[in-house]
């Protein structure tokens, strides 16, 4: 983030508050870059989000302060969890439990820990903290999602984060002024290439006042974007072509490396 | 591109040999996959295989999907097996016929085994399947050649007769009828066993995902006695051609080959197999089935490892996309 940049989304902040028409408080954030490209030395990245609270009239004086939570959600697809045990002596796959369109990346950031923002029914309604946050499963014939320390699911979770691709960080918001605030996303390499949702909920005094969202998307340009797209949608052709490239390969290396 | 955040320059400084793969969705270290397909492509250039039971498993351990990895290692082998198949075809090792005769029962066997592994994934234990049989046949068939292997050494080391062919000896499969003169081989033959043999590989090699070489070898060897001279160049065709078949195929089906991770394997696999087949013509005949026998017991034993040891993580995930369980 240069402080170019940064001076940008300033700018652009002072002049969306500017034309603001008076209501409770609102929230209005910006991310420091909406399309995230990958490109063949991709690695990762972080994208920081910009936010201010603005209040009015109609806010009570007296408050000021603010706790806010941040949910990041990538692209959703199923997944399945196994669970290894051991049979005749081997150790094998034998239950699973279904994960209906879960997010493939979630973050949940915020200013301080869940458990001081807000009571537990409020953490659990508003789905703050890994432990409250909706995960789809099919339980039989239900479709539901479990207590948090369930076994699948707990374990879903970890190896998720083990990847960093599902983080929690009670601590990422910092609150620059009393009503300006930042904070970092983090994308690990392995993220999925889609678009991304960004939640933001602002509670004062334990509730929640207002909530706002914005999106970024992570895609493909130029030649990873031909080839995935080619894999796609021209299978055939794609094939040839691959095959073709490795019988080139090989009839090159038996040229080059000709003795006689 | 814009950067994010400054301080990612200097990170990308660091790890500019970082390389994202378009199918696969993550980025690799690109000289670790050129070694690594190197390193399988000298083994494979050696001993007349594929490599496959090699590869998938390095691939999987960097982070790339099983079934991209599986897809994309059937480009890698087609690339490796023809270079070395060029190279052997030059020393006359390469038997025509006999390669014929066996992608016959090769094709029979793959349409068999795609029809069988339909089968076992509605059943649902695919994975332990695969697992067991790599285990049963990579030991059984790797304990067996090394076994060979060293006795047929001791026998040299005593100067008994060092080739397995004995001229004098013709057991059942030599009574079989439609015989043909295999000539480069300078066998008589009959044509049964030898597409029995293709069906079987072309089999197992759809079923478990891999080219079958390491397999054949043996099974010509001791089945088919065909001389080692033209063994492995002959097995290499019928790789080359089921590998060509397969990277077709998993393209056509899944969309799941990576072309640039097929493309740095292939370069490091294609050099590699030619420094292989050129070791592997020095080394001796009864040595060379003696190392691919360990080779194969030890990955073997790896799989089978696996299996009994408790593992660090009794949980997997694995996407699904829409679909349910496979």
């Amino acid at each position: 983030m240069s402080r170019r940049a940064l001076l940008a989304i300033m700018g652009l902040l002072a002049a969306t508050l500017a034309a603001v028409p008076a209501r409770a408080e609102r929230l209005i954030v910006s991310v420091s870059n909406h399309r995230v490209t990958v490109t063949p030395n991709y690695s990762g990245g972080e994208l920081v989000l910009f936010g201010s609270v603005e209040k009015d009239a109609g806010t009570p004086a007296s408050r000021s302060n603010y706790d806010l939570v941040v949910t990041v959600s990538g692209p959703r697809a199923d997944m399945v969890t196994r669970r290894k045990e051991r049979k005749f002596g081997i150790w094998i796959n034998t239950d699973y439990r279904q994960f209906l369109q879960v997010p493939g990346y979630l973050a949940l950031f915020s200013n301080r820990p869940f458990d001081e923002i807000a009571s537990p029914e409020v953490q659990r309604r508003q789905q703050l903290g890994l432990n409250n946050v909706l995960l789809m499963q099919r339980v039989g014939p239900d479709f539901a999602d479990v207590v948090p320390n369930d076994p699948f699911r707990s374990a879903f979770v970890r190896l998720r984060s083990e990847h960093g691709l599902y983080r929690e960080a009670p601590s990422a918001v910092t609150f620059l002024t009393p009503t300006l605030f930042r904070t970092g996303i983090p994308l690990p390499a392995e993220v999925p290439i889609g678009t991304y949702n960004v939640e933001i909920k602002l509670f004062a005094d334990g509730a929640l006042v207002t909530k706002t969202e914005t999106a970024f998307e992570i895609v493909k340009v130029g030649f990873e974007q031909f080839v995935a797209n080619t894999a796609r949608q021209n299978g055939f052709v794609y094939g040839l072509v691959t095959a073709f490239m490795a019988l080139m390969t090989g009839w090159m290396a038996s040229i080059v490396f000709r003795k006689d | 591109m814009t950067r994010p955040c400054a301080c990612l320059a200097t990170k990308q400084e660091a790890t500019r040999v970082q390389l994202y793969l378009p199918i696969a969705d993550i980025p690799v270290n690109v000289f670790l996959i050129l070694a690594m397909g190197a390193a399988v492509g000298f083994v494979s250039g050696m001993f007349g295989i594929g490599g496959g039971f090699l590869m998938t498993p390095l691939l999987i351990f960097v982070g790339i999907a099983p079934a991209v990895a599986v897809a994309s290692v059937a480009s890698h082998i087609a690339a490796s097996s023809f270079s070395g198949a060029i190279s052997y075809w030059r020393r006359r090792a390469i038997d025509p016929l006999l390669a014929a005769v066996l992608l016959t029962g090769g094709t029979i066997g793959t349409a068999l085994g795609v029809w069988t592994f339909t089968l076992l994934r509605s059943l649902g234990q695919l994975d332990l399947m695969i697992a067991l049989s790599y285990v049963i046949l990579l030991t059984t068939v790797g304990g067996l050649m090394f076994w060979e292997g060293l006795r047929a050494m001791l026998r040299a080391r005593r100067g008994g007769p060092v080739t397995l062919r004995k001229p004098g000896s013709h057991g059942w499969i030599h009574g079989l009828p439609l015989k043909v003169r295999f000539k480069r081989s300078k066998i008589y033959l009959s044509v049964i066993p030898v597409i029995v043999v293709g069906l079987v590989i072309g089999f197992i090699g759809a079923v478990m995902g891999i080219g079958g070489g390491f397999i054949l070898v043996p099974l010509m060897i001791y089945l088919l006695r065909v001389p080692t001279s033209t063994v492995i160049g002959t097995s290499m065709v019928l790789t080359l051609v089921t590998m060509v078949f397969a990277t077709m195929l998993h393209a056509v089906t899944n969309h799941l080959v990576d072309a640039v991770l097929a493309l740095i394997l292939m370069i490091g696999g294609v050099t590699g197999a030619q420094f292989g087949a050129r070791a592997g013509q020095k080394i001796r005949g009864e040595h060379l089935r003696l190392l691919l026998g360990l080779l194969v017991l030890a990955v073997g034993i790896r799989f089978a490892v696996e299996l009994v040891i408790r593992p660090q993580d009794l949980f997997s995930i694995r996407e699904t996309g829409g679909g349910g369980p496979p």
